[in-house]
């Protein structure tokens, strides 16, 4: 093929990337709320209900306080254009598409860990009392997740020689790699980790307005309008890379990695949908068997997911067969 | 090139520490003038631009090291000075850092009340500081590191009527002794018997690996002691906020440095071939100083303490940076060595970029309102909405948040820990992953931090009538915040000019080099190989910035763009009076309370009044330092025994003092004679 049609296939394979993450996030977040709804003995919303909520924020006047400032109207979209990008850039179907090389692991975590920095600011901005309690333990939570999600990036990193998150699915969808302690490990802390940053429970309860122990709600309790579907989508977009990144770590197969023919391709979508749908029907089941956590049991929760991470790297300085 | 212009850079150099010290003679005089601070800081500004166009080019232009020797100092030595790669790189760092604090300083020091207390001090300073890193035998080394402690001690006492100025002061002379002994004895055992002390013989005759080894940790204590390695740390928060804001930046953002320059120049250019087991020491201290740093200083209530304690972090990660280097360098491997020695050096600019700008933000907050305890803060981002976008942006890069500069080191950073299986001895193989697990949990708190500090100074509600009538600062301080945000922006996005920029400074001291950087398609950054590892600040500046416009374009072309503006909801029960915000104590609680059995010697007294009594409730917190308590406390009262009890001394009678006498000279002689 000559040169121009290739950039312009890896352009369309990029984008369609993009494009796909943010159209299925809700349909994603709108799957697990109907299984707990289903778990729970209630029929549940329509699988479509986060889009319907969405359309409708997206056209409700956005009311803000009389004290908001400039950061306030503009975080909801920094937020979203952060978790956006993030989550772009994790191979979902295919690895090694156009612009996998400009963001390594470290830089993908780092870019959520903006995203966070500005929702908590966001959250201090209109000085309540509500947004304070919610940022301060946003950081809180934050600042435990987020070395044990590293001490997971070193650890794969160690196995496959490289942050680089494509070569990472590609290595481990064509070599064997096998089953390994390190990856059992990594794999146990990765789900600590996202259990916590998307706020689910036991660490924090995404139905709920109006309970002391919430942390991200509060954060984000008074916006409202646009900017609240902004935030909104950010958080379904954060719940899709966490599947996404589950998925092309933990279980990369049927991913299309070298050649990127149809057959290749339509293998990788298919078998990317099982995977994130399965997920999102585990998560709701794992959250209705346990219960919430007090605030300060959360260390204990984020710290046994720092020492597995911790375990798997050691295991791999000492020995790259671990 | 003529040989006179070999010079050239190294002349310049010593010109604007010469001409530093003249504006420091004429401070004297001109000090007493109403517009004395123009013509100071105006002059300070100008010598320090020459003095950094003088290094970047002999830095970019790839000269040779230039050595001059002037016919002062000691005897036969004379006082030698030094160009080279690495000293250029560090003017760079400390004329950067000097040429802004001298803007800044055109307009906040027309505020300040006792101008001849600083304006003779802050061109000393800057001279002194210069003198460090171009000096080239022990002897100067040592008196211009003497000088640079002194004219920062007595800035440190501009304002000398506040009591804690005055311990900070007392404790800062303490340490600065402690720290300079520690280096003097590094340079006396390198010396040797031969009495060496041009840098040159030291470079010629590199010790024994053992005696190498007690350099190395003389010189760890030495300049640790100035940069703020823990426990040697303690001085620092309590002096570089005491000083005037534009000195306060130049001591975190630049002193620091100077001293992390004597232990490099001592280090990896005077000493030779570490051994692998120092290394182990630095990266153990370097960790500990990171995560310390960075929880001490989110305990902080006063917003210039907060930044120092978050130097002391900041130091830590640079130490890091070198540890690893050493570390790989003890066993031959060049490249990795080049990287961590290439992201220390790199996180050595950034801070002094983004510290200096923080100071100067929390200089301009402090001649708004008078205030630097944040509890008496809020809502400046009304009021001072220039200032609170740069300090914002200061925040920012301090967090190690993409696409700004300190991401970019500490990436460079972790890509070197993760070199770290390939070094065969066993001890290291399980200090580097430690070492990079603590890392992370300081970068992850670092954010929290900084959340904490711009959250209630700059947002919320104005807690008190000083910071609710703030005025924005004058057009200097802003130009100097301004550009040091530029500059935060163009080394987070065009990493790869910098990286270069460092490459012959890195050569020099480890033998390797990383890829070259600037000509990499898209501007990226990819420290070993394309496979292994790259990053791209530009395109991830570049996505954000797209995709932003893009959803908000989108939503007002196709949705709405109605705003209504109301009274602040909080659940329906909004309080209006703005103490029921959250503090900056407050936000720390849960942080405080995780780690707080363990680092902290946290004690809460919580005083709630019975039911029916009508006494206002109290809640005390108080957060002490175990280096105090563990440390400092003990020999401090040991000192004070052993005074007491020369005390008696003093009151002898004269018989009994030539008794004293006489048993001196005779055990002296004894001694003698059983040493011959």
């Amino acid at each position: 093929m000559a040169l121009i049609p290739d950039l312009v296939v890896d352009l369309i394979a990029q984008a369609a990337q993009m494009l796909l993450v943010l159209a299925l996030a809700p349909l994603v977040l709108g799957f697990t709320r109907k299984i707990k709804a289903r778990l729970l003995r209630r029929i549940g919303a329509p699988l479509w209900q986060p889009y319907i909520d969405l359309w409708k924020l997206l056209h409700k006047d956005a009311v803000l306080a009389h004290n908001a400032s400039w950061l306030y109207r503009i975080a909801p979209y920094f937020v979203f254009a952060a978790t956006w990008v993030a989550a772009a850039l994790v191979p979902t179907y295919a690895a090694n598409l156009m612009f996998s090389w400009s963001a390594d692991l470290i830089a993908i975590v780092a870019l959520l860990a903006t995203g966070r920095f500005a929702l908590a600011l966001a959250g201090m901005d209109v000085g309540t009392a509500f947004g304070g309690i919610g940022s301060s333990r946003e950081m809180m939570i934050a600042s435990l997740a987020e070395p044990a999600m590293l001490l997971v990036v070193f650890s794969v990193a160690l196995i496959a020689g490289t942050t680089q998150l494509s070569s990472i699915a590609t290595t481990f969808a064509t070599a064997s790699v096998g089953l390994r302690v390190s990856l059992g490990l990594a794999m146990f802390a990765f789900v600590f980790v996202a259990i916590a940053e998307n706020a689910r429970i036991p660490i924090d309860n995404p139905a709920t307005h109006l309970e002391l122990t919430m942390v991200h709600e509060a954060m984000v309790l008074e916006y409202s309008g646009r900017h609240l579907a902004m935030i909104e989508a950010a958080t379904a977009l954060k719940l899709m890379l966490y599947f996404s990144l589950l998925a092309c770590l933990f279980l990369p197969f049927g991913m299309a990695t070298t050649d990127k023919d149809w057959a290749a391709l339509g293998i990788g979508v298919s078998s990317y949908l099982l995977k994130i749908f399965v997920m999102a029907a585990l998560l709701p089941i794992g959250e209705t068997a346990v219960a919430k956590m007090r605030v300060f049991r959360y260390p204990i929760f984020l710290g046994g997911a720092f020492a597995a991470g911790a375990l798997a790297v050691f295991l791999l300085f000492v020995s790259r067969s671990f | 090139m003529p040989r006179g212009f070999c010079k050239m850079a190294a002349f310049v150099g010593l010109c604007a520490v010469a001409g530093l010290l003249g504006i420091a003679a004429v401070a004297i005089v001109a000090g007493r003038w109403s517009w004395g601070s123009i013509v100071v800081y105006g002059a300070s500004l100008l010598v320090s631009l020459a003095g950094l166009c003088g290094a970047l080019w002999h830095l970019l232009t790839g000269a040779a090291p230039e050595t001059l020797n002037l016919g002062i100092g000691l005897p036969g030595i004379g006082a030698n000075f030094r160009l080279d790669a690495l000293a250029s790189f560090f003017l760079i760092v400390a004329n950067l850092g000097g040429a802004s604090a001298s803007l800044y300083g055109l307009g906040y020091g027309r505020h300040e009340p006792a101008p001849l207390r600083v304006l003779p001090f802050f061109p000393a300073y800057l001279a002194g500081m210069n003198l460090v890193v171009l000096a080239d035998d022990a002897f100067s080394f040592l008196v211009a590191w003497e000088f640079m402690s002194l004219s920062s001690w007595a800035l440190v006492l501009a304002n000398h009527r506040a009591p804690e100025n005055v311990r900070a002061g007392y404790v800062y002379l303490v340490m600065a002794t402690f720290g300079t002994l520690a280096l003097l004895l590094a340079f006396g055992v390198m010396a040797g018997p031969e009495g060496g002390y041009a840098f040159a013989s030291m470079r010629a005759h590199h010790p024994a690996p053992f005696t190498g080894a007690m350099v190395l940790l003389l010189a760890l204590v030495g300049a640790g002691s100035k940069a703020g390695l823990v426990p040697l740390h303690v001085w620092l928060p309590l002096a570089h906020p005491a000083a005037p804001s534009h000195v306060s930046a130049l001591m975190s953002g630049v002193m620091t440095k100077v001293a992390i320059y004597g232990f490099i120049r001592i280090v990896f250019d005077l000493i030779g071939e570490p051994v692998w087991w120092t290394s182990l020491i630095v990266l153990a201290v370097a960790a500990i100083t990171a995560v310390i740093g960075i929880l001490y200083a989110l305990m902080q209530n006063d917003l210039k303490r907060l930044l120092a304690y978050s130097t002391v972090e900041n130091v830590g990660i640079v130490f890091i940076g070198l540890g690893l280097a050493l570390a790989f360098r003890a066993s031959h491997m060049g490249l990795p060595a080049a990287l961590a020695l290439t992201a220390a050096l790199f996180h050595i600019l950034n801070h002094s970029v983004f510290k200096s700008l923080l100071f100067f933000g929390a200089g301009a907050v402090l001649t708004a309102t008078g205030e630097r305890n944040m509890e008496h803060l809020g809502g400046l981002i009304h009021r001072m909405p220039k200032t609170a976008a740069a300090f914002l942006i200061g925040c920012g890069a301090i967090s190690a948040l993409p696409p700004l500069n300190g991401f970019v080191s500490e990436w460079l950073t972790f890509q070197a820990i993760l070199v770290g299986p390939g070094v065969p001895q066993w001890g290291l193989r399980f200090m580097i992953p430690t070492v990079g697990a603590l890392l992370a949990l300081s970068a992850a708190l670092a954010a929290a931090c900084f959340v904490k500090a711009y959250g209630v100074v700059f947002l919320g509600r104005p807690r008190t009538p000083q910071a609710e009538t703030a005025q924005e600062v004058d057009r200097f301080s802003l130009a100097a915040m301004f550009i040091l945000a530029a500059l935060c922006f163009i080394a987070g996005v065009l990493p790869g000019l910098f990286i270069d920029m460092l490459s012959p400074v890195v050569a020099d001291l480890v033998g390797a080099r990383m890829p070259a950087q600037t000509f990499l398609p898209w501007a990226s950054i990819v420290p070993i190989a394309q496979s292994r590892s790259s990053y791209n600040g530009l395109l991830i500046l570049l996505f954000l910035a797209v995709s932003g416009t893009l959803a908000a374009m989108f939503i007002h072309r196709y949705a709405t763009r109605a705003t209504r503006r109301s009274d602040i909801w909080d659940c329906g029960y909004p309080d209006p009076t703005p103490a029921a915000q959250y503090t900056s104590s407050s936000f720390a609680m849960p942080i405080r309370r995780v780690f707080g059995s363990t680092v902290f010697m946290v004690r809460e007294k919580v005083d709630m009044p019975r039911p029916g009594e009508s006494r206002a409730s109290h809640f005390h917190v108080k957060v002490l330092d175990p280096a105090w308590h563990y440390l400092y406390g003990p020999s401090v009262r040991a000192v004070m025994r052993v005074a007491v009890a020369l005390n008696q001394l003093q009151f002898l009678t004269i018989r009994s003092y030539l008794s004293l006498v006489f048993a001196t000279l005779v055990l002296l002689l004894l001694v003698v004679a059983a040493w011959r």
